[in-house]
């Protein structure tokens, strides 16, 4: 298990430099910089500027500088585009932000997927079934994109009962919206998921013996069938965290939330190299890290998988 | 009484006479499974739903009476209260912010949502099956060098990739196109290389080997007709991804470029102004937008049940 997990970890520093060194390379080919505007700077200026940002030099020295100086100091560097912040603020002051509606939105999708989709499979085809595929067929329709609008519209516009936006120190009435926006179509992706999982688990032979026995149907579905339906549903968090991750980009710009999503947005327009890397570094080592704990924790429920591993 | 009248209907010569061509044609995997879909009423209906959408997106214009990109100055200053769809003035969808003609605009974006999806889905399950079929085959260092690719690509959220390379490399819709492809190459690869690891064991490619065909021939001409319903399914559930995927970064505003437009940059803009009291912004894009969703869900739904075997 321990020797899983440092091979896992060891997986992530080659993964990120390729990430690195291909979005380093990719950027500076690109036509245009930081520093290009609608009126040029004069060239003794522009030379000025390139030496103070240490761009004047070639790109494998900056972006060897680059490393190390995360590597040794964790310093990701001045912004180009935001004058007297660096990376480190920009993430600092964005990402508590992201990440505090982004674990209200995975709490919403466990708390209320999981019990959906065991509840539609104990009532088979009856109310709570049809509601919940009905549910799944329009979270597929209105992907967050389409259901903040709508969410807004609702909230705000006509009953006023929540802010359309901002995040004010991240009050309650401010990320509720944020939180349901991300999370609802991965909410019934999960609720379909565990649903079929706990049919399947339903009608094998073990529960019919369980019956069989005369178990109490409450000790049947929580001591018997509940684990091992829940293992599909676990396997797909990873995927739901990866893609939470990338709604979160939209969620902050929509709700305005001043999280890490609007600063890539205006980092990629303003061609800020420094944020837009710093971010993509972010991106990538949370994704990793959630990934990661959801394969451990699989790993320590599935005795299959625990047993392979050791 | 009304049992018995079934079953000499059932046993009667005429009966006979009339289905005997039927059964005696032979019915191949494909005319089954095209029987099967056009049993399903939902799927069948969805057809007709996304066919008249595509006529939209092709013919619309001709109904247009203004262009995507001109500006109508009359209702200019009064959006609000003029701009709104109307047979008079020829605003049959009203207008945007800008005063320009919401139905042309829709038109023309609907016609970029359907060929970024119908261009660069069924491109891309196209590349990853290659990939997924080649590494199944071959195995051995191809396989993990695949597999390992696939693993990291996976783990990278596509929005960073995707945002960088279009506010880098210019936004038109080739590269538009161009960038889904290359976030996209991982559609289908992993299904694709287990069903080839399967049948590649089966007598006939041994069959196929011993008579000295090449690999690159086995692959084409005798394992890829195995796969396509593979490769069909996975593409139905593809095109609606990227399509969102598209809106998603249009809504961004990292998508197509001005004047251009899509149904993301037209719902992100109809999200914007929706506080002034344009609703009809919202809603013509967002109508179409669920429409395209919906029939292609229950078009990707009827492929799955008329071609999967476990389906049966």
């Amino acid at each position: 298990m321990l020797n899983y997990t440092l091979r896992r970890l060891l997986m992530v520093l080659p993964t990120l430099l390729i990430l690195v060194i291909f979005a380093f390379y990719l950027m500076r080919l690109a036509p245009g910089g930081p520093f290009t505007s609608e009126r040029p700077l004069p060239p003794s200026v522009m030379a000025n500027v390139l030496e103070r940002y240490g761009m004047d030099e070639p790109l494998h020295v900056q972006l060897w500088t680059y490393v190390k100086n995360i590597v040794c100091c964790f310093d990701f560097g001045p912004s180009f585009s935001q004058k007297d912040r660096t990376v480190n603020d920009v993430i600092a002051q964005g990402f508590p932000v992201t990440l505090t509606y982004g674990f209200w939105s995975a709490v919403f999708v466990l708390v209320l997927g999981i019990p959906l989709g065991i509840i539609a499979a104990l009532r088979h085809n009856g109310f709570w079934d049809y509601t919940m595929t009905g549910l799944a067929i329009f979270s597929q329709i209105f992907p967050n994109f389409v259901l903040a609008p709508l969410l807004v519209l609702l909230f705000t516009l006509s009953w006023g009962l929540l802010p359309g936006g901002g995040w004010n120190g991240g009050q309650w009435q401010y990320v509720v919206m944020p939180a349901i926006a991300l999370g609802t179509s991965y909410m019934a992706s999960v609720a379909r998921l565990t649903r079929g999982s706990m049919l399947e688990v339903l009608n094998s032979p073990y529960i019919r013996t369980a019956r069989a026995k005369g178990l109490p149907e409450r000790t049947i579905i929580m001591r018997h069938a509940l684990k091992p339906a829940l293992l599909p549903t676990l396997t797909y968090m990873g995927p739901v965290f990866v893609y939470m991750i990338t709604g979160s980009v939209f969620v902050d710009v929509f709700f305005s939330t001043g999280g890490i999503g609007q600063d890539f947005i205006n980092g990629a327009y303003s061609r800020d190299y420094a944020i837009l890397l710093g971010l993509a570094i972010l991106y990538a080592v949370l994704t990793f890290a959630l990934t990661l704990m959801v394969d451990l924790l699989y790993a320590w429920i599935d005795p299959k998988v625990r047993a392979g591993l050791s | 009484m009304i049992l018995s009248a079934a079953r000499r209907r059932l046993q009667s010569r005429a009966f006979a006479d009339e289905r005997a061509p039927e059964m005696i044609a032979s019915r191949s995997f494909w005319a089954d499974a095209g029987r099967r879909f056009l049993n399903n009423r939902m799927a069948v209906f969805s057809v007709g739903m996304l066919g008249l959408l595509i006529l939209f997106s092709i013919f619309g214009n001709l109904f247009a009476r203004w262009s995507y990109e001109e500006i109508d100055w009359n209702v200019l200053g009064r959006i609000k209260e003029d701009g709104g769809p109307s047979l008079e003035n020829g605003h049959w969808f009203g207008v945007d912010e800008l005063g320009r003609d919401l139905y042309a605009r829709v038109v023309q974006g609907t016609r970029t949502s359907l060929l970024v999806g119908f261009i660069a889905g069924p491109v891309s399950v196209m590349l990853g099956a290659m990939l997924g079929a080649l590494a199944g085959y071959y195995g051995g260092r191809l396989d993990r060098t695949v597999l390992a690719a696939y693993t990291i690509w996976l783990a990278i959220p596509y929005i960073i990739f995707f945002v960088v390379w279009q506010a880098f490399f210019g936004r038109s819709m080739s590269q538009m196109i161009l960038v889904i492809i290359l976030v996209n190459w991982t559609a289908g690869l992993l299904i694709v290389r287990g069903q080839v690891m399967m049948l590649k064991n089966r007598e006939f490619v041994d069959a196929a080997r011993m008579l000295g065909m090449s690999d690159f021939k086995i692959i084409f001409r005798h394992l890829a007709p195995n796969v396509l319903w593979v490769v069909v399914i996975y593409t139905s559930i593809v095109i609606p991804e990227v399509i969102m995927m598209e809106s998603l970064v249009s809504f961004l505003g990292v998508g197509i470029q001005e004047p251009n437009t899509s149904i993301g940059a037209l719902l992100s803009q109809g999200a914007a102004t929706m506080t002034f009291g344009t609703l009809w912004q919202l809603g013509f894009p967002a109508a179409i937008f669920v429409i395209a969703q919906v029939s292609l869900f229950y078009i990707g739904d009827g492929l799955r049940d008329a071609l999967d075997p476990k389906e049966r």
